[in-house]
C-alpha cells in the first residue's frame, strides 16, 4: 500500500531520557497532524550517542514507562525508535523498536557496534545476533541500526528474508571537508542509494542533528526509491520533519523492470558461503 | 589541489552550528575570547559572531607594553569589522609585579606568565558576562605544542583546534577577517620583530603538509621520506608531536581505586545537556 513517511530527524539531549522522550512525543504529534503512517526516528533518540558510562543509567527494558508510553502513541502512527535496551540478565544494546497498532512488532538489536576511530560501541554495548525482516501495514519491512548498513550482508539478508523497504536508524557523525559536500554526507548516500538498487528495495535513513563534544551530527536523512534514486532529503544538521509518500506502483515497477531479487540465486550463496567458512576454520 | 584543501562554507557552517549548540545547551548565550590581533583569534572572534550575534562576543585585548602596537590596532579592526563588543587590559602591571621579584626570568617564562595572566582576565570575564571562553589554538600549535599549558592553551570551547594553520588562512578569508590580519607574517608578539616561522624554523606550510601526513594520514617515515620529506624534518617534528602530548591531556592521576576518574570513570563533558 502507499504510505507517508515521517522523517522526525531530532537533536537528542546526551542522558536526558525525559526530555527526549517529550521532544520524540511532540514530534510525532506533529507527523500525525500532518497526516503520516510512519515516523521514523534516529538511532538512539532516547537517549543521545555517546554515552560511554551512561549506558546502563539510560536503559530501559520494552516494559519501561517510556517505551510503553511510545508503543500506546503508535495506535496513531507506526513508529521506529532507538533507544538502550537492557534485559533481565543485565545485557545492554542498542536497539531499534518497530511499534505498529499499540504493539511491538520487531526488536533490532545493533549487530555491527562500530569500535574504531571516534567509536567505543562494543566497549559499552552487547550486540544483536541476527536480522530478520517482519510484517507490517505498508509491506514486509527490514530494520537496520546504522552500521549495520556498512556491512553487505545486512540489507541482503533483509531482502532475502522478503523485506521490500530497509529502514536505517542513524547517529552519523559528521566529518570530510575537503571536497564539494560532506565526506560522511556522500558515504551514506553511495550506500543507501546502492543498497536500493542491489535489491531493489526503498531505503528510509534517519540520522540526528546536533552536537556532542564537538562532534557534528549532519542529518541529512533521505529516502531512496527502489531504483536507486533519492527521492527527498531533509536538511542537513538541522532538526527537522519531512515528510515523503511511498507508492506501491514505483515498488512494483522497479520489481517488474530489475528483477534481480527473483534471480538471486541463494543455493549458489549458502554453497559458496558454507564452503568458505569451512574452510577458513580448518 | 593541496591536500590541506577545505570547503570553507562548509566548514563555516559546521564551526558556527558547533559554537552556538555547545553554547547554547549549557544556557549560556556568550561568548568572550582573547584578540591579539593575530589570524587565528580574529578567525574566531568573526565565527563567534555569526553563531551568537556580535552583541553577544566580548572581545578583550590584553597588551604587554613590549607588545608590537600594530598588534593593538588589528585587534581593534577586526573588533569594528566583526562588530563585537571590545575592551583593552593591559597586562604590564600585573606581569611587572610579579617580575619585579623574579628579574632573571628568561624570555620563555616571560611568555608563559603574559599567557596566563590573560589567561585569568579572560576566565575572570567568563565569570563576570555569563560567558564561555573560546579557544583560539590552532591544530598545528596543538600538534607542536606551541602554546602556554593553561594559558592560551586554556579554553571552554575551540572552534579552530581541527583546522591546520593552512586551513585558518583560507577559512579567514571566507568569513571575511580583515586583510591586513590575513597578510602579515604570524607571530605570538612575545618580543619585538618576533615572527613564529622564523622561531619554528620551518614554515606552517611545510609543516601543516608534514602533519597532515603523519597524523591525518597516519603516513610512516618511509611514506613520508617518499613524498618529499626530510628524515631531520619528519624526525624533529615527531618528536614534538610525542614530546608536546602532556599539554593535550588532563593531569595524570595515579590510580588507586576501581573507579579512576577519565580511566575507568568515563562520560561524555556534554553529559546531560
Amino acid at each position: 500500500m502507499d504510505f507517508c513517511v515521517a522523517l522526525v530527524q531530532i537533536k537528542p539531549k546526551l542522558g536526558r531520557v525525559a526530555d527526549n522522550l517529550a521532544l520524540i512525543q511532540e514530534q510525532v504529534e506533529q507527523a500525525i497532524l500532518q497526516q503520516a503512517d510512519l515516523a521514523v526516528l534516529p538511532e538512539l533518540a532516547l537517549t543521545g550517542y555517546f554515552l560511554k558510562d551512561l549506558v546502563p543509567e539510560v536503559a530501559l527494558t520494552v516494559y519501561s514507562p517510556e517505551i510503553v508510553a511510545l508503543q500506546e502513541l503508535s495506535k496513531k502512527i507506526s513508529i521506529a525508535v532507538g533507544f538502550v535496551e537492557v534485559t533481565k540478565d543485565y545485557q545492554f544494546y542498542n536497539s531499534a523498536a518497530w511499534f505498529e497498532d499499540g504493539e511491538l512488532k520487531h526488536l533490532h538489536r545493533k549487530v555491527y557496534l562500530p569500535t574504531y576511530g571516534l567509536f567505543d560501541e562494543q566497549r559499552y554495548l552487547g550486540h544483536g545476533d541476527r536480522f530478520r525482516a517482519f510484517d507490517t501495514k505498508f509491506g514486509r519491512m527490514g530494520l537496520l541500526v546504522c552500521e549495520d548498513m556498512w556491512h553487505l550482508s545486512a540489507p541482503y539478508l533483509l531482502a532475502m528474508d522478503g523485506a521490500t523497504t530497509l529502514v536505517c536508524l542513524s547517529s552519523s557523525p559528521g566529518r570530510g571537508v575537503d571536497d564539494d559536500e560532506l565526506g560522511t554526507a556522500v558515504a551514506w548516500r553511495n550506500l543507501t542509494t546502492s543498497a536500493a538498487r542491489f535489491l531493489t528495495c526503498r531505503v528510509i535513513y534517519v540520522n540526528r542533528a546536533g552536537f556532542e563534544d564537538g562532534v557534528n551530527f549532519w542529518g541529512g536523512s533521505h529516502v531512496v526509491a527502489p531504483s536507486g534514486k533519492i527521492v527527498a532529503t531533509a536538511p542537513e544538521f538541522e532538526p527537522s520533519l519531512t515528510l515523503v509518500t511511498l507508492t506501491e506502483t514505483e515498488l512494483r515497477r522497479e520489481r517488474i523492470t530489475s528483477p534481480l531479487v527473483r534471480d538471486e540465486n541463494l543455493c549458489i550463496t549458502l554453497q559458496e558461503l558454507n564452503r568458505i567458512s569451512r574452510e577458513r576454520s580448518c | 589541489m593541496s591536500p590541506l584543501h577545505i570547503n570553507t562554507k562548509l566548514v563555516r557552517r559546521i564551526l558556527v552550528g558547533f559554537l552556538r549548540d555547545e553554547i547554547w545547551k549549557v544556557g549560556a548565550k556568550k561568548a568572550v575570547l582573547g584578540l591579539s590581533g593575530g589570524i587565528d583569534s580574529a578567525l574566531v572572534c568573526h565565527l563567534a559572531a555569526e553563531a551568537l550575534g556580535p552583541e553577544n562576543v566580548h572581545a578583550i585585548c590584553m597588551p604587554y607594553k613590549t607588545s608590537n602596537p600594530e598588534s593593538e590596532a588589528h585587534a581593534r579592526l577586526v573588533a569594528e569589522a566583526s562588530g563585537v563588543q571590545f575592551s583593552i587590559v593591559p597586562i604590564t602591571p600585573m606581569v611587572d609585579a610579579y617580575f619585579d621579584q623574579f628579574s632573571g626570568a628568561d624570555n620563555m617564562r616571560r611568555g608563559n606568565k603574559m599567557a596566563r595572566e590573560r589567561m585569568t582576565i579572560l576566565f575572570d570575564h567568563s565569570a563576570l558576562y555569563g560567558a564561555l571562553v573560546l579557544g583560539t589554538s590552532n591544530k598545528t600549535e596543538l600538534l607542536l605544542g606551541y602554546g602556554t599549558l593553561y594559558g592560551d592553551m586554556a579554553s571552554a570551547l575551540n572552534p579552530i583546534g581541527d583546522l591546520y594553520k593552512s586551513q585558518v588562512w583560507q577559512l579567514s578569508e571566507e568569513v571575511g577577517v580583515p586583510r591586513p590580519v590575513i597578510d602579515k607574517k604570524p607571530s605570538a608578539d612575545l618580543w619585538a620583530g618576533q615572527t613564529d616561522e622564523e622561531e619554528l624554523g620551518f614554515t606552517y606550510r611545510a609543516v601543516d603538509e608534514l602533519l597532515y601526513g603523519m597524523i591525518d594520514q597516519r603516513a610512516g617515515s618511509e611514506e613520508l621520506v617518499a613524498a618529499g620529506f626530510q628524515q631531520e624534518f619528519i624526525t624533529s617534528i615527531y618528536a614534538k608531536v610525542q614530546n608536546s602530548h602532556f599539554k593535550r591531556r588532563l593531569p595524570v592521576i595515579a590510580k588507586v581505586s576501581g573507579r579512576t576518574i577519565d580511566r575507568d570513570f568515563r562520560y561524555s563533558r556534554d553529559w546531560g545537556k
